[in-house]
C-alpha cells in the first residue's frame, strides 16, 4: 500500500473548507491525509452571513457550515487558531505560528483577503491595533466586537459606501443606532451602479434611516485612546462613538510573496489553479487569475470544485477560465441585484432601461449580440421575472427573448414558461451564495425534503443572500408534481410521534397510556426522543390528572426541583402571594430567609411578588420550609399569578373589587398546568392599572359593577390587546368563564403555544360560540374537568420539602472516592 | 469512542451506588477538582461527560436525556452522550469518560489526571 499523500490547506475560510469538503466527498479523496491551518479559532462559517449576524437576523451559531465535529468525522486535522507563518516550497513544508513545521506533498493556499485600511490620522495605535471604537468587518471576531461595542454606542459612522458598508449601515440601523455613511465618491456603490441607479438607491437607503455623506473624504479619527469622531478633508467633523471601516479589501499574499511565489495583486495562478512553484495551488480571494482577483464567493466555489477534481483525479484536464459574477445587496426591504457591465462598451450594445425613481425602481440591461452582458435591477415589479432568473441568463450566456419587455415586466404564460427554472439543465447553479445546483435541490426533494424550510436546511440553498428562494420554491413545486407537502411535522404535537394533538389525545386515551415511557413504547418503537419528553408529560398530566404516572426524568429541570434555573445553574424562588397582597409577617419571613441563606438578590417581580434569586439547589427544601408559603410556580408552564390593582375598596375610581377577585382567581387556579405559562390580572376600572387587557386572561370592572373578560392579551416580545370574550355580573361568573377558557386552552393548544397565539389561531368568534353560547355542548364537561384539576392540586414545595422524591433530588454535586489502581480491574 | 486501555495517569473513582441517580436522569459528581456529569438512561445505560455545557456552562446533568442525547437546560443545545459530539450546534465536543458498574452496583469512572 502506498503512503497517503499529505495535503495541507492554508486558510479555513469559505474557499479552503469548501475545497476540503469537495475532496473528501469524491472518490480519490481517501488518498489524502488532510491538514487545515486556519488563523481563525473556529470551524468554518458562512462569511457572507456576517451581515445578517450584525443585523440580528442570524445568531453566530447559525452560520456555521462546518463545525469542529465535521472535521473529526471526516478525519481532517484542523489546526484552528494556528496561522501559517512561513512557506518553504523547496523542502515542501510550512511553518506554523507555534514554530513547528508541517510537511506536505501538495499545498493549497486559500488565505482570502483582509480589510484595506485608509490612511487616517489616529486610526492605528502604536501597538498596531485600531483605536478603541473603530472596527473592520471581515471575521466573526470583528462582528462580535462590533456587537459588543454597539450595545453602549449611540452614533455609528461607516466609512465606505460599497456593498459591505451598506450592509453594515443597515445592520446597525436595525440595532437602533444613529448611522452615518461616509463615502468618498459622489455615488454609492460606484463600482456596481451608474449614476442614475445610484441616486435611486441613495434615496432608498436614506429612507431606511441611514444618513448619507457623499463626496466626503475622511482624513482623521478624533480621539486619543478611544474614538469620539471623524474629521473630513473639508475641515468638517462628525461626532460618533463607533466606526466601521469598509473601504475595500486586499488579498492576503504576504506569506506567498515572502516565499518567492509569483504575486501581483493576488497570488498568480494558472488555469489549473497552480502557482508558480511546484505542488502549490491557490484559490479564493487571495488568488489572481488572468489578471483578475475576485471579492465574491461564487468564483471561490467554482475554483474549489475544479481544484478538487484535479487533485482527486490525476487524469482530469478541468480548466478554470474565469467567472462572470453577479451580486445582491443583503439589506432587507431593499432589492438590488447587479451583474456584469454597468455601461455599454460600444454603440452596438443595446441598453434597455426602465426607471420609476419615486417608487424606488431602476432597471437597466446591457445586451450584446442577443445575450445579457450586464444588468442593474433595483426594486421589484410584482409578477415580473425574478432577478435570480436574469442572473442565470447572464451567467449561462443564454439567448434572450426578442421581446425584451419580457425580461422586465410581467408577461403572459407562454414565454414565462420558456424562462422558467424548469427549463434549466440539472447542473445549472441556483444558489450562487452556497454553490447549489438545480440537480442537488431536486435530489433533496426526492429524498423527502418536501417543505421549503427542510429543503433549504438540507441543501443550504437560499441561506445566503436569499435571492434564489423563489426559484427553490419553484423547484420544490415542480419536483413534488404540484403537491408540496407543507412539512407535516409542523402539525405534530411532539417531533417523535407523527400525530397531531387531537389524534394523539385520542390514541393515548384509547390505549390508556399513562406515562411518558408508555407512550414511547407504544407509539415510537421505544425510542425516547428527549425533545418530546416534556411536551408529552404536560399533555399526559392534563389528560389523566390524578391518574397520571409521573416520571421525573420527563420533566424539565425546573419542574424536577420546582424552581427556575438561572444562567449560572442556581435557581430562583418565588413564593405565592395571592393577588399581590401580603402582610408584614409574611414580609418578615421572606426577609429572614433571604438573610439566613445569604440570597444574592431579592427582587420585586412584575407579577407582584418577591423573587429570591441565586439560590443553590440543595438550599431549596430548607428555604421552602422556612418560608412556609406555597410555590408561586414562577418556573413552569402553568397558571402563574394574578396581578391586581387596588380596586373599589381603596381606589377613588374603583368600580369593582379587583383585589378580592384576583385573590379568588389565584387561590382557585394556582399551579394548574397549561400548554404554556398563563399570567392574569384584574382591574377595578377601565383605567386598567394592572394591565389586564394585555394578559393571557384579564378581568376589567366597568360601570354597573360588571366585569369584562379578556383573553389572549400579550405585552412581551409581542404586544396584543386581548379579545373580549364576554361581560358578566359577578366574581363567580368571572371564575367560571376563566376556568372554562383555561380547560379549552389546555385541551386544544399546542405545547408551548401561548394563549395569544392560540386565540389568534382559533379566533375569538369561535371561542365565544364554544365557551359562551355552548355551541358544541361541551361547556359542562370543560367546567367539570377544570374542577378536577383544581381538586388535584397539591403544593409541590411543602410536599417535597418534607419528603424529596429521590434522595438526591436536590443535590448540587455528589462526592466520589478514588479507587486504588488495579482494585477496579 | 472508548478510550484506549488505562493510561499511566488514569485514576478510577467510585461514585457510589447507582441508585443515587434516578432512572432517566443525570447527576453531577465532584472528582477531586473536576466535575463530571453521569447519566443513567431508562434502559440502564451509563454515560459520563464533562459537567459544564461548552456553550455557556449550563449544568448538563440537569438536562433532559433520551435516545443517547442530552439537552442542556439553559439553551437546549444537544450533544451525543456516547461520543460527546454536538448535535446541530457548533460547540466543541464534550469530553466523555468510560464508566461502568461493579458487581455491587457501584458506579466506577476512569479519568486521566
Ligand atoms: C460581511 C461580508 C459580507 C459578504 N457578503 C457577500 C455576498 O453577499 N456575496 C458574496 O458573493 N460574497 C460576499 N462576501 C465575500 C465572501 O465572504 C468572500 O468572497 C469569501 O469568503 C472568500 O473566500 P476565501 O476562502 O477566499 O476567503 P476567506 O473566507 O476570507 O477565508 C480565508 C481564511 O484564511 C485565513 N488565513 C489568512 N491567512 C492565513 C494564514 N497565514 N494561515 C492560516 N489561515 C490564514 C483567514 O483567517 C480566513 O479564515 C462577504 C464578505 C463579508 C466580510
Ligand atoms: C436555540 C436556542 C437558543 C437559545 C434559547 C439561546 C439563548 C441564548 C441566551 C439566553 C444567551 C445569553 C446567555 C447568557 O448570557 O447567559 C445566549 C448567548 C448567545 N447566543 Fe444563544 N441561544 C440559542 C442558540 C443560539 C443560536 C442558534 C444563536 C442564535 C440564535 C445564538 C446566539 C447567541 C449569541 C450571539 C450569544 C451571545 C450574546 C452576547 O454575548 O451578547 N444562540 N443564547
Ligand atoms: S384600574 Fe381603576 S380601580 Fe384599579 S387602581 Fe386603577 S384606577 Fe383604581
Ligand atoms: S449553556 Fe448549554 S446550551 Fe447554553
Amino acid at each position: 500500500m502506498t503512503r497517503k499523500q499529505r495535503l495541507v490547506v492554508i486558510g479555513n475560510g469559505m474557499g479552503g473548507a469548501r475545497l476540503v469538503e469537495e475532496i473528501v466527498s469524491r472518490p480519490g479523496g481517501e488518498h489524502y491525509e488532510i491538514t487545515v491551518l486556519g488563523a481563525e479559532p473556529y470551524g468554518n462559517y458562512n462569511r457572507i452571513l456576517l451581515s445578517g449576524v450584525l443585523a440580528g437576523t442570524y445568531c453566530p451559531e447559525q452560520i456555521f457550515l462546518h463545525p469542529l465535529a465535521w472535521y473529526e468525522q471526516h478525519d481532517v486535522r484542523l489546526c484552528a487558531g494556528q496561522a501559517a507563518t512561513r512557506l518553504d516550497w523547496q523542502s515542501h513544508r510550512v511553518q506554523i505560528a507555534d514554530g513547528s513545521w508541517e510537511p506536505y506533498d501538495r499545498l493549497v493556499i486559500a488565505t482570502g483577503s483582509s480589510p484595506c485600511l485608509p490612511l487616517l490620522l489616529n486610526l492605528v495605535r502604536e501597538d498596531g491595533q485600531l483605536i478603541e471604537g473603530a472596527f473592520t468587518f471581515r471575521t466573526l471576531d470583528d462582528c462580535q466586537a462590533i456587537l459588543a461595542h454597539s450595545s453602549h454606542a449611540r452614533r455609528a459612522a461607516i466609512i465606505g459606501g460599497g456593498l459591505l458598508g451598506l450592509e453594515a449601515a443597515s445592520g446597525l440601523v436595525k440595532r437602533g443606532l444613529e448611522v452615518h455613511l461616509i463615502h468618498r465618491a459622489p455615488h454609492l456603490l460606484n463600482l456596481q451602479l451608474d449614476a442614475a441607479g445610484s441616486a435611486v438607491l441613495a434615496r432608498l437607503v436614506s429612507e431606511q434611516g441611514v444618513q448619507l455623506h457623499l463626496s466626503k473624504e475622511t482624513v482623521a479619527v478624533l480621539g486619543e485612546d478611544r474614538l469620539y469622531g471623524l474629521r473630513f478633508s473639508d475641515g468638517s467633523e462628525l461626532a460618533c462613538d463607533l466606526c466601521i471601516i469598509a473601504t475595500g479589501t486586499r488579498p492576503n499574499t504576504d506569506l506567498s510573496q515572502a516565499a518567492g511565489l509569483a504575486v501581483r495583486r493576488g497570488i498568480v495562478i494558472d488555469d489549473d489553479l497552480a502557482c508558480s512553484v511546484p505542488d502549490v495551488f491557490a484559490l479564493g480571494e487571495c488568488a489572481e487569475h488572468r489578471g483578475q482577483t475576485y471579492g465574491l464567493v461564487a468564483p471561490v466555489w467554482e475554483q474549489a470544485r475544479i481544484l478538487a477534481e484535479r487533485l482527486t483525479d490525476s487524469a482530469s484536464q478541468k480548466q478554470y477560465t474565469g467567472s462572470a459574477i453577479s451580486t445582491r445587496l443583503k439589506v432587507s426591504g431593499l432589492d438590488l441585484t447587479v451583474m456584469g457591465d454597468k455601461e455599454p462598451a460600444s454603440s452596438t450594445d443595446e441598453i434597455v432601461t426602465y426607471a420609476e425613481p419615486t417608487r424606488g425602481i431602476y432597471k437597466k440591461l446591457i445586451v450584446r449580440e442577443g445575450r445579457l452582458q450586464g444588468a442593474i435591477l433595483l426594486g421589484d415589479l410584482p409578477g415580473s421575472m425574478p432577478a435570480a432568473r436574469l442572473v442565470q441568463l447572464f451567467l449561462r450566456g443564454d439567448p434572450l427573448p426578442t421581446n425584451r419587455a419580457e425580461l422586465l415586466f410581467p408577461c403572459h404564460a407562454g414565454s414565462k414558461q420558456a424562462l422558467s427554472v424548469a427549463e434549466l439543465p440539472d447542473d445549472a447553479q441556483i444558489c450562487n451564495c452556497n454553490g447549489v445546483s438545480k440537480g442537488a435541490i431536486l435530489a433533496a426533494v426526492r429524498a423527502g425534503k418536501r417543505s421549503l424550510q427542510a429543503l433549504c436546511e438540507a441543501t443550504r440553498a437560499a441561506t445566503g443572500c436569499g435571492s434564489c428562494k423563489s426559484q427553490v420554491q419553484e423547484l420544490l413545486v415542480l419536483a413534488c408534481e404540484g403537491e408540496v407537502a407543507e412539512d407535516p411535522a409542523v402539525h405534530y404535537y411532539v417531533p417523535a410521534i407523527p400525530l397531531t394533538k387531537p389524534e394523539l389525545v385520542r390514541v393515548i386515551k384509547e390505549r390508556k397510556l399513562r406515562s411518558v415511557s408508555a407512550v414511547f413504547q407504544a407509539l415510537a418503537d421505544g425510542r425516547e426522543d428527549p425533545t418530546s419528553k416534556a411536551g408529552l408529560a404536560s399533555l399526559l398530566k392534563t389528560i389523566w390528572g390524578k391518574d397520571y404516572q409521573d416520571e421525573r426524568d420527563a420533566r424539565f429541570i425546573n419542574d424536577r426541583v420546582h424552581a427556575n434555573i438561572q444562567k449560572d445553574g442556581t435557581f430562583s424562588v418565588v413564593p405565592r402571594i395571592y393577588g399581590g397582597v401580603t402582610t408584614p409577617e409574611q414580609l418578615r419571613r421572606i426577609a429572614d430567609v433571604a438573610e439566613k441563606y445569604r440570597v444574592p438578590l431579592v427582587k420585586i417581580t412584575g407579577g407582584q411578588r418577591i423573587d429570591l434569586v441565586g439560590v443553590r439547589k440543595e438550599q431549596l427544601p430548607a428555604i421552602w420550609k422556612d418560608l412556609g408559603m406555597p410555590s408561586g410556580h414562577a418556573y413552569t408552564k402553568a397558571f402563574r399569578t394574578c396581578k391586581t390593582c387596588l380596586g373599589s375598596d381603596f381606589c377613588r375610581y374603583g368600580l369593582g373589587d379587583s383585589t378580592a377577585l384576583g385573590i379568588k382567581i389565584e387561590r382557585r387556579y394556582q399551579g394548574i398546568e397549561m400548554p404554556h405559562k398563563v399570567k392574569l390580572a384584574t382591574a377595578g376600572c377601565p383605567r386598567n392599572c394592572s394591565e389586564a387587557t394585555t394578559k393571557d386572561l384579564g378581568a376589567v370592572a366597568i360601570e354597573g359593577g360588571r366585569w369584562e373578560i379578556y383573553v389572549g392579551g400579550a405585552a412581551g416580545s409581542r404586544v396584543r390587546k386581548g379579545d373580549l370574550l364576554c361581560t358578566v355580573a359577578t366574581h363567580e361568573e368571572v371564575l367560571l368563564y376563566m376556568g372554562r377558557f383555561m380547560q379549552y386552552y389546555r385541551e386544544n393548544a399546542k405545547y408551548q403555544e401561548r394563549s395569544y397565539d392560540f386565540v389568534e389561531r382559533v379566533g375569538i368568534e369561535h371561542l365565544r360560540r364554544v365557551l359562551v353560547e355552548d355551541a358544541e355542548g361541551i361547556c359542562e364537561r370543560l367546567d367539570r374537568e377544570i374542577q378536577a384539576a383544581v381538586d388535584a392540586y397539591v403544593d409541590p414545595w411543602q410536599r417535597e420539602a418534607e419528603q424529596p422524591v429521590t434522595p438526591t433530588q436536590f443535590s448540587q454535586a455528589l462526592e466520589a472516592v478514588p479507587v486504588p489502581l488495579g482494585a477496579s480491574e | 469512542m472508548m478510550k484506549a486501555p488505562l493510561s499511566p495517569g488514569a485514576v478510577c473513582y467510585n461514585l457510589g451506588h447507582i441508585s443515587r441517580i434516578p432512572r432517566g436522569e443525570g447527576r453531577t459528581y465532584r472528582l477531586r477538582d473536576r466535575l463530571v456529569a453521569v447519566f443513567r438512561s431508562r434502559s440502564e445505560e451509563l454515560f459520563a461527560t464533562q459537567a459544564d455545557c461548552p456553550h455557556r456552562g449550563g449544568p448538563l446533568a440537569d438536562g433532559i436525556i433520551g435516545d443517547g442525547t442530552v439537552i442542556c437546560p439553559l439553551h437546549a443545545f444537544k450533544f451525543n452522550l456516547r461520543t460527546g459530539t454536538p448535535l446541530g450546534n457548533s460547540c466543541p465536543s464534550l469530553r466523555t469518560y468510560p464508566v461502568r458498574l461493579d458487581a455491587d452496583g457501584n458506579i466506577l469512572i476512569t479519568v486521566d489526571d
